[in-house]
């Protein structure tokens, strides 16, 4: 499935995150015996992904599915366990650290919460500054200057405003400053983890049209990790549905919504609170999301779905190729139980 | 008949150099197991009212004005004894966040016994049965072993729906949820949600639904107040509200949303941010933002009145409509 034009390539990741480190933490007693014991989490499990350039790929999920170990493993700040990250044709998940910098400069991230994501002792100038300046030293003070300012008007806040300090600006300020500091270097590709959740839903929507447009303007690709689906529908191109680190389903975003193929994702569909509908027709599912330090054998969502059999509690399903270009990874699906 | 009514209320917050309005002369009703949703965006007031209603502020913050009526009696002027009394027993309140609410170092059957025998004179066995019954009631499995859990050995849903077992405990008449699912995920959401539909009218308790969320509102409440920099600007029957907001920011709340725009296509964004509560503009709040503004809105607080279905509190409410009938035409 390797096209040649994708921008971003995830090869069969896993990311596993030990519980107990140091030899006396392995140590247990069980059943009178003590025992060397090593537990992991399983945070992310065989996902492989593509995004083409100009696409916004949406990954979606509940807390504890792992789309935001996802975003750190593209972005290079965690290590992989296993799998493979290409970026435009470069394998870049097993480079030291100076050797991602070129890189940073194509691939930056806008992280949830502004109020943490921008140092409080700098000024909003300082902030921007920096990065303009370690990604081109050769620029002079002057062309520094004015490439942070042209970036601060386009993200709607007023150039002398540069030598206030984040604390004083509203929570939709610093999200925009946030995202300008990531806009300063000219990247190509954008990973930007839930960052309209911290927001009210008057500013969520400037700052989501702030993004949108500095897509079509600057031509960006962006890997969207939110839990909101509205969001989803209006800014994704493509959607993967994560569960327990592993993708339940795949497909472009009018695909996913009109016809939603795996039951987690219809659940997930049906559970978000309408604003005209009068029936809520909300499919409900059977318990909570199991812990991933015991991964099922089979398939993840086993546990609470309402179409599991057998060979899903045995059994991990693989994405399976539809029509419409949807990849599902489902038994219940695969064998046509499911709309029966 | 009404069980609670809210007049003119104010409260202020008492800073070092000057005094806040956080609540602005706020008044509504609330029937017998009746269901409302107080919207807004954060710093609106919607919670401030919560707190006020359980007379639980606490300094700098003091009611400033106003009457709240709960069954009959002015809460504002009980003494702390017999508002005591009331709370837990009469209402009871369920907060965002369950890890906070619950005690950390206390089982669950420990904090449900606690609340009965504060409340009640009954031995320790009596209320251990009260608080299984209450948390069959809930849907959470195996009741008899969860009270000798600690919170933390529970999930964030589990543990939301203990804090709903807990404020039922004493049947009260009304419960105030504040953001009561914004901590959890959607799927869980959905259920908390239903549940707590389910028990209040199957136990005909009123519901305050305190949100940010108007599909929250949407699903849940019969009727919405919709509040602004600690006023409330409309209020009225949810349906109403929500097919056809009168109050330009509600409309723009409801327009903001994504799924009222094509996908891909730019947000209907309202301009600028809610003023801050030491910045209220004078006249209308809503002025700086509103493409409706004239002189008047700058200078007068806008009154509410009401207008067809709704209460609305806009000066130009009736241009705003005949604008959207020639629209429409």
């Amino acid at each position: 499935m390797t096209t040649p034009q994708s921008l971003l390539r995830i090869h069969n990741l896993e990311k596993r995150f030990e519980l107990d480190r140091g030899f006396l933490e392995t140590l247990k007693l069980k059943g009178g015996k003590l025992v060397q014991e090593k537990r992991e989490v399983h945070a992310v499990n065989n996902i492989s992904l593509e995004v083409a350039p100009g696409e916004a790929l949406c990954v979606v999920g509940e807390s504890g599915c792992g789309k935001s170990t996802v975003a750190r493993l593209i972005a290079g700040l965690l290590t992989p366990s296993a799998g493979e990250i290409h970026y435009d044709g470069e394998r870049i998940d097993n480079r030291s650290r100076r050797a991602l910098m070129p890189l940073r400069k194509k691939m930056q991230m806008i992280f949830q919460n502004p109020y943490a994501s921008l140092n409080p002792r700098m000024t909003i100038q300082q902030a921007l500054e920096e990065p303009v300046r370690y990604h081109n030293p050769g620029l002079s003070k002057g062309e520094v200057r004015d490439k942070v300012a042209e970036v601060m008007r386009s993200v709607g806040v007023d150039p002398s405003w540069a030598g206030r300090y984040p604390h004083e600006f509203s929570g939709g300020q610093r999200q925009r400053i946030a995202i300008a500091r990531a806009l300063t270097v000219d990247p190509e590709f954008i990973i930007a983890d839930e960052p309209i959740s911290a927001l009210d839903v008057s500013i969520q929507a400037q700052v989501l049209n702030l993004m949108l447009e500095a897509k079509d303007e600057r031509g960006l690709t962006y890997l969207f990790i939110t839990h909101d689906l509205s969001v989803v529908q209006h800014f994704g191109t493509k959607v993967a549905v994560l569960y327990l680190g592993s993708v339940c389903e795949l497909s472009d975003t009018a695909t996913l919504f009109e016809n939603p193929k795996h039951p987690y994702t219809r659940a997930l569909l049906s559970a978000v609170p309408q604003l005209k509908d009068d029936h809520p027709n909300h499919i409900r599912l059977r318990g909570e999301i199991p812990t991933p330090i015991n991964l099922p054998q089979g398939c993840p969502f086993e546990s609470r779905c309402a179409h599991a059999n057998s060979r899903c509690q045995s059994e991990k399903p693989r994405p399976q190729l539809h029509p419409d270009g949807a990849l599902v990874a489902c038994h219940a699906v695969e064998e046509g139980r499911l709309d029966g | 008949m009404s069980l609670l009514s809210v007049r003119d209320l104010s409260v202020k917050f008492a800073m070092r150099d000057n005094t806040v309005t956080a609540l602005n002369q706020i008044s509504f009703d609330l029937c017998k197991g009746e269901r409302l949703g107080i919207v807004g965006e954060s710093g609106a007031g919607k919670s401030i009212t919560g707190f006020a209603l359980m007379n639980l502020l606490s300094r700098p913050g003091y009611i400033d004005g106003g009457k709240i009526q709960f069954l009959g009696d002015d809460i504002t002027q009980m003494p702390e004894a017999k508002m005591r009394n009331i709370r837990g027993n009469e209402m009871a309140m369920i907060f965002q966040d369950p890890m906070v609410t619950l005690n950390p170092v206390l089982t669950i059957g420990q904090q449900m016994v606690e609340t009965l025998m504060a409340h009640r004179k009954l031995s320790k066995a009596e209320a251990e049965q009260i608080a299984i019954v209450k948390l069959r009631e809930v849907y959470i499995p195996s009741p008899e072993e969860r009270l000798d859990q600690y919170p933390h050995e529970l999930s964030g849903g589990m543990r939301q729906r203990i804090i709903i077992a807990i404020a039922l405990l004493l049947d009260p008449q009304l419960i105030i949820a504040d953001e009561p699912t914004t901590a959890l995920d959607v799927t869980i959401q959905a259920d908390i949600m239903e549940l707590l539909l389910e028990l209040c009218e199957s136990n005909k308790v009123g519901l305050i639904l305190i949100t940010h969320d108007l599909g929250v509102v949407s699903q849940m409440t019969e009727r919405t107040l919709v509040m602004y920099a600690g006023r409330i600007i409309e209020s009225g029957r949810t349906r109403e509200i929500i097919n056809d907001p009168q109050h330009p920011y509600t409309q723009g709340l409801i327009n903001a949303l994504p799924q009222q725009t094509k996908p891909g296509q730019r947000l209907k964004q309202i301009p600028g941010n809610m003023p801050s509560l030491t910045a209220i503009p004078p006249g209308c709040p809503f002025s700086p933002r509103c493409e409706y503004a004239q002189d008047r809105c700058l200078t007068e607080a806008p009154k509410p009145v009401q207008y067809t279905h709704v209460e609305v509190a806009c000066h130009e409410v009736n241009r705003l409509h005949s604008d959207k009938a020639e629209e429409m035409n």
